[in-house]
């Protein structure tokens, strides 16, 4: 399956200069993977207009592209940009340095009022860095610190533009688990206490009032048992002093309580799994994601029959945590089968540009007895088409199909094997530059003459 | 695709390999090497595990030397490579003969940066055992005293990376973090069943951002890159005024690496820094064996090259602290075209599962711009380089008759990402075969637990 990767003039690195616009573009002779859990197609074609897919498949049957640029692609692969889901992109420079860190807010007096939108560079290192590795939009967030809450998720295009944010406030993220047990004070408990007291509480702002039962909800006792107090659950009594979250938290989980923002929830153990989905039937309008999942596995059809789609760790085999005792490769290979919509967790690797070579260790698994794998297909579908819809952009990106953003990747190899790398990279139509600090350093060190000039002089 | 398999009694495994041996130096060099260890208070007691005499053939092998055999031949026997070479190898009648058609063989992985065992999974507090940060030069730590040998990650290690050795290093917020411990990835009780027999001890030490961060935000020295290589020479030249007299755990492993008996493995990302180490080694008289993390050797490579010393990378970390800020993909491709050593290291429980994968994702940024270095070439940054850095190299490393039987049958070509291993053998050894689920090692925390025994 390794292909030996060339260079070919036609496909020579660009200079800076860049095309201010859309191009028309019909490129043929490529191996064309449309992203929607479909296999390859050899002899492929793919035509841009206006911005746009028009079309993606096979050659035979592609309809007449007028006025277009045409390009051959010399058997090289076409792919919907990469959508790397959960990621920091544009709110870092380097880690240590916190000066240039946005992912972490520990003594911010807010949670989950916390909102990207407005800081994200699109000129970040790490934005050029992983345009250049085929990653065309992003889901950005930062990491829970001070509170069970992250706050505000964006989605993103990595375009060369001033405008990074496609979507601001896509999603909220809280941690619970072993993650929210230690940001609530210590323990799961402590965490659902304040989940659920932070949903009632933006509840009771949205309606501008004190905190009061908007209907259903509580338990009833059951034989011996003794149900939750309904008061914790929904409570009529005036209890406007108690109330533990900002006016600004309050507000920014408005959206979450009424279902109109996704809420991404962080598990790991299947216990803590079911009780997130549990939190579905109390809270019946969350529009709930899981991130994490590494026992997903052992409560798939749970998962499944709740329609919650998840975000799930790529490879994760170790027992990271005493929530993670059941994790491995095949978690996801075994979450798709059970029917469950799964997206691989770009914040789960070192950086997100390892997606595909994520990916292409699913494939590998196929071949191992007693693994469960993916098909190439559902593969790529896990790190292009399934990411974006999870983000709300389904059949707009991280798929080829009419009407879809022209997010094209062109590949000098098979995009899910190591190495592969892609050699033309475009966004909404407009073709992208690839440079950034790591290939210029590479073009400086090509080799270590400095007997004229020291290398400072070559740029 | 086992074509014939009988097994034979373990008293039938006499086939003398001295005779077959035609290195010559390889027996000799381990002798060297083992005399940093005769005095050792916590001896190796690892042992080969029983192995049928085994013959691999029709497969493309990677000897780990640089070497590509196809349609070859590996025959081991008792614990040792008998034999290699092409479809007219002699194989003995009536041994295990896999097919391998289709497949690949290489040399057991090895991995010269782990902390496997030092910061075992769980990660829990109670685990961490890497780092005896209480103390700028700490040479007196050994990390074999902190290997817990139930971590679950060794197995992975063996199943998905097809390691057989690695080097278990102290941590980085010292200068000088101690003696790390080189293991057979063998399930064992003790840390002692796991120790390689005759491998010199490695010292850990750090230069850079780490060992300043960590003392000078407790107000003491080092808190400056000054700092460190002060503090680090001063110890340098205690260290060899010690006369021995009075038992110093320190200074003895000091000592140790002043006479060339241990290996320095010197944590340094940045080009200008590293120059500096090599310079503060040839002042006080040893000698870096290998930097490890080192993300701007690519600035050096020529330096590197002349000082014999080796780099331990990875293929694609950068960013996440000031000195990582210059990694590059293309550099060890950029390494290899200096002629300088090059070794892919993981430091990561779950980058040591693919470190054939990250050697190939070097390669390839080396063939983009236009340095191609063979298959053959790429697998030795992943087996003899490391072996060598590691002192270890006329032991295992490569498959060369008399060698360690460490052997890996991966089921397509190791620089693909959709291959794995199929089987692994350590010391002839069959202890890892993703055909049977039995061999396949569980260690004691994962008995009685969730996903006990699962594929992984």
């Amino acid at each position: 399956m390794k292909r030996a990767l060339t260079f070919a003039a036609s496909f020579a690195t660009l200079a800076f200069a860049l095309p201010v616009g859309a191009q028309d573009l019909t490129i043929t002779g490529v191996t064309v993977a449309t992203g929607d859990g479909s296999e390859p197609v050899e002899n492929g074609a793919v035509i841009l207009q206006g911005g746009k897919v028009v079309y993606a498949g096979s050659a035979e049957n592609m309809p007449a592209a007028p006025q277009s640029t045409t390009i051959d692609g010399e058997g090289r692969w076409v792919t919907p940009g990469l959508f790397a889901t959960v990621t920091n992109l544009g709110l870092w420079d380097v880690g240590a340095v916190s000066e240039s860190n946005d992912i972490r807010a520990g003594s911010s007096p807010f949670s989950a009022a916390l909102d990207v939108a407005p800081v994200i560079n699109p000129a970040s290192q790490h934005i050029l860095i992983h345009r250049a590795a085929g990653i065309t939009r992003a889901a950005v967030v930062g990491s829970a610190s001070g509170s069970i809450f992250a706050g505000q998720g964006a989605i993103i295009d990595l375009g060369s533009d001033a405008n990074a944010v496609t979507k601001p406030r896509a999603f909220q993220v809280v941690e619970l688990g072993e993650g929210g047990a230690r940001l609530s004070g210590g323990s799961r408990t402590s965490a659902q206490a304040l989940f659920r007291n932070a949903l009632l509480e933006a509840d009771e702002f949205e309606r501008g009032g004190t905190i009061r039962s908007t209907g259903g909800g509580g338990s009833s006792q059951q034989g011996d048992d003794i149900g939750i107090d309904s008061r914790l659950a929904r409570t009529s009594r005036d209890r406007a002093s108690d109330v533990l979250l900002t006016r600004f938290d309050a507000a920014a989980l408005v959206p979450v309580a009424r279902g109109e923002q996704p809420l991404y929830v962080m598990v790991e153990r299947a216990a803590d799994i079911r009780s997130a989905l549990a939190l579905k039937k109390e809270f019946p309008r969350l529009d709930m994601v899981l991130v994490g999942a590494s026992e997903g596995w052992l409560v798939s059809a749970e998962i499944a029959a709740s329609g919650v789609p998840v975000i799930a760790d790529g490879l994760d085999d170790l027992p990271q945590g005493f929530d993670q005792l059941a994790s491995t490769q095949s978690n996801i290979g075994r979450m798709v089968k059970a029917g469950v919509k799964v997206a691989i967790n770009a914040s789960a690797m070192e950086n997100p540009r390892n997606l595909n070579q994520y990916a292409g260790n699913l494939v590998a698994l196929t071949r191992i007895p007693g693994a469960d794998g993916l098909s190439w297909g559902q593969a790529f579908a896990a790190i292009s088409s399934v990411p974006a819809e999870i983000s709300g952009m389904g059949g707009k990106a991280g798929v080829l199909a009419p009407g879809a953003n022209g997010d094209l990747v062109v590949w000098d190899g098979d995009p899910l094997e190591v190495g592969s790398t892609p050699v033309r990279v475009y966004i909404d139509g407009i073709e992208q530059p690839l440079e950034n600090h790591q290939s210029r350093l590479r073009d400086r060190y090509r080799e270590l003459d400095e007997s004229t000039l020291p290398e400072a002089y070559d740029w | 695709m086992k074509t014939k398999l009988q097994t034979i009694a373990a008293g039938a495994l006499g086939i003398a390999l001295a005779a077959c041996s035609t290195t010559g130096t390889a027996e000799a060099e381990s002798a060297s090497a083992s005399q940093a260890t005769t005095d050792t208070p916590f001896p190796s007691t690892y042992a080969p595990y029983p192995g049928a005499p085994t013959a691999l053939v029709g497969a493309t092998i990677y000897d780990g030397k640089g070497g590509r055999i196809d349609n070859g031949t590996v025959f081991f026997s008792g614990g040792k490579v008998v034999s290699i070479g092409g479809p007219d190898t002699p194989v003995p009648a009536d041994i295990a003969v896999f097919d391998g058609t289709g497949k690949f063989v290489t040399p057991g992985i090895i991995d010269i940066h782990s902390h496997l065992g030092d910061y075992p999974t769980p990660s829990v507090d109670a685990h961490s055992d890497g780092n005896e940060a209480t103390s700028p030069t700490t040479p007196e730590v050994w990390a074999e005293h902190s290997v817990w040998p139930q971590d679950p990650g060794f197995a992975r290690a063996l199943a998905n990376g097809g390691v057989t050795s690695l080097q278990v290093l102290p941590g980085s917020a010292n200068l000088m973090g101690g003696r790390s411990a080189t293991l057979k990835n063998v399930p064992s009780r003790t840390v002692q069943g796991m120790k390689f027999p005759g491998a010199p001890y490695g010292f850990k030490m750090a230069c850079g951002e780490n060992p300043k961060r960590v003392y000078g935000n407790r107000g003491r020295m080092p808190s400056t890159r000054m700092g460190n290589f002060a503090v680090n020479r001063q110890t340098w030249l205690d260290a060899k005024a010690y006369d021995g007299k009075k038992r110093d755990l320190a200074k003895e492993t000091l000592k140790g690496v002043l006479d060339g008996e241990i290996l320095v493995h010197n944590h340094c990302y940045r080009a200008d820094e590293m120059a500096l180490v090599m310079d503060m080694a040839k002042e006080m008289g040893y000698k870096v064996s290998a930097f490890h993390h080192a993300v701007e050797a690519y600035k050096i490579g020529d330096l590197l090259r002349e000082n014999d010393v080796c780099s331990a990378i990875w293929a694609d970390w950068y960013g996440f602290k000031m000195e990582a800020y210059d990694g590059i993909l293309e550099n060890a491709a950029y390494l290899q075209r200096e002629d300088a050593c090059v070794v892919i290291h993981s430091d990561d429980a779950n980058g040591i599962q693919r470190l054939n994968q990250e050697a190939a994702k070097a390669q390839a940024a080396g063939a983009r711009v236009g340095i191609d270095i063979s298959d053959a070439q790429v697998i030795r940054w992943i087996t003899l380089n490391p072996a060598k850095a590691m002192g270890i190299d006329a032991m295992t490393g490569s498959l060369e008759p008399g060698k360690m039987a460490d052997v890996v049958l991966w089921n397509g070509d190791p620089l693909s990402v959709y291959s794995r291993p199929e089987k692994v053998w350590v010391d002839g050894a069959l202890l890892f075969d993703a055909m049977d689920r039995k061999r396949r090692p569980v260690s004691d925390f994962e008995l009685g637990q969730p996903g006990e025994g699962d594929v992984k």
